[in-house]
């Protein structure tokens, strides 16, 4: 019965194997044409469902499912004279580079999905971007901040890779602009996840940009959870603020062992940290003073109608707060829904070519204009903490 | 000075957390020459279900800390019964490709279950920090020491002073010498399967009390360097084990109080690699002579 059960999941394992083998084959034989819609607008979700990142894949996911819920619930999208309903595809990268390639083949060539949503990180991003450019369907990443995500190797933009987030060249600097005059901070810490490009890039952007001193610069790896080595080693140096790179998971504990072994100072981090759930892992008492640059405010004068509906729905559906990624995501199925509707087309040639203008679109994160370089152009805001609420966001020039 | 002495405080709460599954990981590799490579994950399924009495149970600290221990046996046994039990005869290797495969199983079938987002651990305790001569120090860190240090005198008793233990002795030294004395290696290896398990899973909620944070891939990180800790300390050891895993935890503290924290995972691994070219019977190890 056991060994029944092994040569079963082996043989799905051979099966599961041979088609992306498959799949990869139809990727070379693919005209450059793209693909073209049916009655329903289908949209591809390459997405760390399981693995490593799991976690932001999941809200991500989230974030699309109600999208598109809510632009089927309205009768759909808008093709030329037609209202199509939209049908996503959600396949699970694995959290790996190789997952998301064979995962963007897929959708491509076997689905003929129309543009894509995902994937959440850079890394399994810039893996998947040959196939859908060999494949021209669109790719829109909801949070690859990586300065040079949408570019090919000679800078040239590439045609068919949008995004939705900011990137951590921006953000870094907005950081260390609003260190500088809103916080005066002179001397400062710096501890970042150096295991994602994410940490790494914002604190290249942040000690560049950064008029004081950077007393010292500590690294951890994602997934660690003890930072009081780090923070006993920092806490004897005279520092003002700390910068804080990463995702909320890990800050969530940085934050809780910082105020605990006594140290006071503002703590400032970047949109990863854009989470109820870092106010809940470091405990309220201790999650003040804490600040960070982030999209998406949820704060009450910041808050258009559009927020508070997708806030609203968002609650209704899964029972929680909405998260950053959540609202990235859902973001990057309306830029799509956009670019169909400007182009009265809902084939992916033209859906690639309708991202690369929108203009002044209204999103949950922000009116948001594309880029000559594919990235959004959308007002940044910084939130403070006070005891695990936000209670005040700073708009930062 | 002082600094000096919080970063040993600090050492010491991170190395008791690995000395606790360091034991596991040792004790079945006594046994069974098997390197129990989901052991982290019994681990990280003991802090779930202390997550889940806790906040649905209504359990108290030292309740949570008991029934996950329990739960964690239970798993322990359930793992070797079902996975390596069949295995008992094959080639090593084919054990242990195993064991990592067990390991994917629980974590993947854990995020598709609960979800793979970290939620934090329900706050039974409240942390208090004391301090002494500036030194600082919370209820709970001496809580996770104390609660160790008992742990291990319990668990060398039980090896060294109960029939039990004599017999886990017995298989480890020869286990078909030991059936022909009428010792069941399989119960024996049920035993010490439940006993390391037991550990992982007072680990996990302690763990989770501590950082205030679960998630499904917890026991990857700790489950390898514990790994470390049990072959520093000598693999199939019990004493070694557990200063092992004092060993690691205090240097990974130093490296980072030195200020290379960006090395601290590779100083780690570099102490594993320098061990096993130089002294791969660990510290405790016993030197094993080869018969010609």
């Amino acid at each position: 019965m056991k060994k029944s059960v092994v040569k079963a999941l082996i043989g799905a394992g051979v099966v599961a194997t041979s088609m992306l083998v498959l799949a990869g084959c139809t990727t070379k034989s693919a005209t450059n044409k793209g693909n073209t819609a049916g009655d329903t607008v289908k949209i591809g979700v390459n997405m760390e469902l399981s693995g490593a990142v799991a976690g932001y894949g999941e809200q991500e996911k989230q974030g699309v499912e109600l999208a598109i819920k809510q632009i089927n619930a309205n009768g759909g999208v808008k093709v030329g004279k037609d209202k199509k309903k939209l049908k996503a595809v959600y396949r699970d990268n694995k959290s790996s580079t190789g997952g998301a390639a064979a995962v963007a083949a897929q959708l491509a060539n076997n689905e003929k999905v129309v543009a894509i949503v995902g994937p959440a990180t850079t890394n399994n991003g810039t893996a998947s971007i040959p196939n859908v450019t060999k494949a021209a369907v669109p790719m829109v990443g909801p949070s690859a901040t990586d300065p040079n995500f949408t570019l090919q190797k000679n800078g040239k933009v590439q045609p068919y890779v949008f995004r939705a987030c900011f990137t951590d060249t921006f953000q870094g600097q907005k950081a260390a602009i609003f260190a500088n005059d809103t916080l005066k901070a002179k001397n400062v810490a710096i501890i970042a996840d150096n295991s994602t490009d994410y940490g790494t890039g914002l604190t290249k952007a942040f000690k560049k940009k950064f008029a004081g001193k950077v007393a010292v610069t500590e690294y951890y790896q994602s997934g660690d959870k003890d930072f009081n080595a780090m923070l006993t080693n920092i806490k004897n140096k005279k520092i003002d603020a700390i910068y804080t790179p990463g995702y909320y998971s890990e800050l969530g504990l940085l934050i809780k062992q910082a105020r605990q072994s006594g140290i006071k100072v503002p703590i400032i981090g970047a949109d990863g940290m854009a989470d109820p759930k870092l106010a809940q892992i470091a405990g309220n008492e201790n999650a003040t003073d804490v600040y960070y640059t982030t999209p998406f405010s949820t704060l009450g004068t910041n808050r258009s109608s559009l927020v508070k509906t997708f806030m609203a729905n968002y609650q209704k559906q899964y029972k929680a707060e909405a998260p950053t990624f959540s609202a990235l995501a859902y973001d990057s199925v309306y830029m799509i829904k956009q670019a169909i509707e400007d182009q009265k087309s809902a084939d992916s040639a033209s859906i690639a070519k309708g991202l690369a203008k929108i203009k002044n679109m209204p999103g949950v994160t922000g009116t948001t204009s594309i880029d000559s370089k594919h990235n959004p152009e959308k007002p940044i805001a910084v939130e403070q903490l006070t005891q695990g609420k936000i209670t005040k966001a700073y708009t930062v020039k | 000075m002082q600094t000096m002495m919080q970063q040993m405080i600090n050492g010491l709460s991170l190395g008791s957390i690995y000395a606790l599954l360091a034991l596991g990981y040792t004790m079945v590799y006594g046994i069974i020459k098997l390197i129990n490579f989901a052991h982290g994950d019994i681990y990280m399924l003991g802090a779930f279900w202390g997550y889940y009495a806790i906040n649905y149970l209504h359990f108290g600290f030292v309740g949570a800390l008991l029934s996950a221990m329990v739960m964690a046996s239970l798993s322990g046994v359930l793992i070797e019964y079902l996975a390596y039990r069949p295995l008992r005869n094959s080639p090593r290797i084919a054990a242990l490709i195993t064991a990592i495969g067990v390991s994917f199983f629980l974590e993947n079938g854990m995020s598709f279950l609960f979800g793979a987002n970290a939620r934090n651990f329900p706050q039974v305790i409240t942390t208090k920090t004391y301090y002494f001569f500036g030194v600082g120090i919370s209820n709970v860190q001496l809580l996770i020491l104390f609660t160790s240090l008992v742990l291990m005198v319990l668990l060398q008793f039980i090896i060294k002073q109960t029939t039990m233990g004599k017999a886990m002795r017995a298989v480890a030294v020869d286990p078909q010498a030991a059936q022909l004395v009428g010792i069941n290696p399989d119960h024996v290896i049920s035993f010490t399967f439940a006993l390391g398990s037991a550990l992982a899973g007072a680990a996990g909620v302690m763990i989770g009390l501590y950082y205030n944070s679960i998630d499904p891939l917890m026991g990857m990180v700790p489950g390898i360097k514990a790994f470390v800790a049990a072959v520093v300390g000598g693999i199939g050891s019990v004493p070694g084990a557990a200063v092992g895993g004092f060993l690691i935890g205090l240097l990974e503290t130093g490296v980072q109080a030195i200020g290379l924290s960006a090395y601290k995972d590779a100083a780690v691994y570099l102490v594993l690699i320098l061990m096993l070219v130089v002294l791969p019977a660990g510290l405790f190890g016993k030197r094993q002579r080869e018969k010609v």
